[in-house]
């Protein structure tokens, strides 16, 4: 993981009540690989603290000594994990796959070099 | 037939009365008029409809019977269709055709239905007004200056205007039966696990769950029939021995213990939903039902802790669309990470960013305890809620939505105002309980209002036999919406 600021000292009131920067953004956007121009940054700055702000009604709760919930039926059930017998199973369908490739070649999927 | 139930069409058809030929044409005559104005469907394939049809008609001709061989369907844009574009109302998958079948969309071939096209939806499921989608918003046939609600909001429409019987869709927070509720319709989001997840495109892996759509209860019990069932590509698919969800349909309301939550009737509502949401209930009293108040403190706290855990999970469900093996890719760029950013850029549409940007912010170093963590932990307190009221009813009863379906534009600029519509819908999904909704009268404007039922886990049999009861004493589900008239 990269830090995308200073991580905060501790406890959830270090966190909450935040509102993002324009550097933030920008931050979080590189990370989420997802280019936002300058013109943007502004707008989605405000989306994003509209929602961060909604966000921030969990601050009160607490929840010390609360199992998280990480599957929709914990609570309820118990749950293991499904294994099969290690056997090849798929079949071979590289070439329907890559029919819808923007650029595959040989097989291969096409990028920008990225090895000088 | 086109207000016909699928029992009363299945009839029809083993009957000889019609084929699934002039079933199928039947209801593409009504797609090429209604769609212009709805915009209910992205694609519609006529030629493949009629040769399913043909197919269909075959099979019964060699023998074979079933209640839903040669009934015409639609499907959302996120089921993939082998050889079919497969879009999810995307820019990003605006050029994909999928190279396989989902397992719904395999199931659901397999019992002889129809393909008749694949329906419009907020990009990505996410939105609550199908005006997320790039392929423009879908109009409500009860008032087409109004939203269908969403994301399955172009099943719904397509539905409640009788351009198909019956329809899938999807269920992240609220994505089928808030839909259903704006469109005067029936649906159904089942119990998490119960249908395959494998081929339908990932939203929130741990919220997500497929389901049907169509006029009425019984049709959606005969539709899980064939929807539901152990997949071994689904990780999460339930390992359960078959049920038949019409089997509760004649049973009896005497004793039934219905709840009702305290804060699901609070200030917010707005008067005529509540009013025909309790006249629903009241019903239920007169045959035999008796209700209970009970407390789902935690109700406002499902949207903070699903605007964290839905983007979350959708930051990294979403990481897959990078322009290399399916999907847009940039046609500019300056190196591999330029062509990731900008591919992504121009193939996500705004909200889609916001979700992702909101994901990625909460995963990220030193702010997952306080955000993704805490939200976890408050899941697990939202479905204690439900743990102790299912203690003391069967069902519990309410509205689906807080008002009845909104004009185009009203919730747009905000998202948090358009993330408070799904209030009631929620939580279902972040317990895993089931949860439908079905059509219980109107407002003073003609708008269609819900009653939601939420079940306790598996309880879909029961849910849809008090629905189905409901529907025989009123006629509510078969009403037509007077923008597409019968």
């Amino acid at each position: 993981m990269i830090p995308l600021t200073r991580p905060p000292a501790s406890g959830l009131q270090a966190v909450f009540g935040m509102s993002l920067s324009l550097e933030q953004v920008q931050r979080i956007a590189i990370l989420a690989r997802i280019a936002v121009s300058a013109d943007e940054a502004r707008g989605v700055m405000q989306q994003l603290n509209r929602v961060l702000e909604l966000i921030d009604q969990m601050q009160a709760q607490d929840t010390r000594g609360i199992e998280p919930m990480a599957h929709a039926l914990d609570a309820q059930l118990t749950v293991s994990q499904r294994l099969r017998e290690d056997n090849v199973t798929e079949p071979d369908r590289r070439a329907e796959f890559q029919a819808v490739a923007p650029a595959a070649e040989q097989g291969l999927y096409l990028v920008p070099k990225v090895i000088e | 037939m086109l207000n016909a139930t699928l029992a009363e069409l299945g009839s029809a058809l083993a009957a000889g009365k019609i084929s699934s030929h002039e079933l199928t044409r039947l209801f593409l005559g009504r797609i090429a008029g209604l769609n212009e104005k709805l915009n209910a469907f992205i694609t519609v394939d006529e030629e493949r409809a009629l040769t399913d049809a043909r197919a269909a008609d075959e099979r019964r001709a060699k023998g074979e019977a079933g209640p839903l061989l040669g009934i015409p369907l639609a499907h959302k844009d996120i089921f993939c269709t082998k050889g079919m574009l497969t879009t999810c109302g995307s820019r990003m998958l605006s050029n994909f055709v999928s190279p396989y079948d989902a397992h719904v969309i395999e199931r659901l071939a397999a019992a002889g239905t129809v393909l008749l096209g694949k329906t419009n939806m907020d990009e990505f499921a996410m939105g609550s007004s199908n005006e997320t989608s790039y392929y423009g918003p879908v109009r409500n046939p009860w008032d087409s200056a109004r939203v269908p609600g969403g994301s399955s909001g172009g099943s719904a429409a397509a539905v409640a205007a009788r351009m198909s019987p019956a329809a899938t869709g999807t269920d992240t927070g609220g994505s089928i039966r808030q839909p259903a509720a704006l469109t005067g319709i029936s649906g159904l989001k089942p119990t998490y696990g119960l249908v395959s997840r494998y081929g339908m495109i990932a939203f929130a892996s741990s919220l997500d769950q497929g389901g049907p759509l169509a006029k009425s209860a019984a049709d959606l019990a005969l539709l899980l029939n064939a929807m539901s069932g152990f997949d071994a590509r689904d990780s999460t698919s339930l390992e359960r021995p078959a049920e038949d969800y019409t089997r509760e349909l004649a049973m009896p309301l005497a004793g039934l213990r219905i709840g009702l939550p305290r804060e699901y009737f609070a200030e917010g509502v707005e008067p005529a939903v509540r009013e025909r949401v309790r006249e629903a209930v009241r019903w239920f009293e007169s045959q035999g039902a008796t209700t209970v108040e009970v407390a789902l403190p935690n109700t406002k706290l499902s949207i903070p802790v699903y605007y964290v855990l839905a983007p979350a999970e959708a930051s990294s469900n979403l990481s897959r669309f990078d322009g290399v093996r399916y999907g847009h890719r940039a046609k500019e760029y300056a190196d591999l990470k330029d062509m990731y950013c900008r591919s992504r850029a121009e193939g996500f549409g705004a909200e889609v960013k916001r979700r992702i940007l909101i994901g990625t912010y909460v995963l990220s170093h030193g702010y997952y305890d306080a955000y993704y963590l805490q939200a976890q932990k408050l899941r697990r307190l939202i479905a204690k809620d439900f743990e102790e009221a299912f203690a003391r009813c069967d069902l519990v009863m309410g509205p689906t939505t807080p008002d009845t379906a909104f004009a185009i534009g009203a919730k747009s600029a905000d998202p948090v105002q358009m993330y408070l519509n799904d209030i009631f819908t929620i939580a279902a999904n972040l317990a895993g309980l089931p949860g439908m909704s079905i059509p219980c009268g109107f407002d003073a404007a003609g708008l269609p209002v819900g009653l939601q039922i939420i079940g306790n886990y598996f309880a879909e049999a029961r849910m849809l036999g008090a629905a189905h009861r409901y529907q025989q004493a009123t006629d509510w589900h078969l009403r037509a919406p007077k923008e597409a008239p019968l």
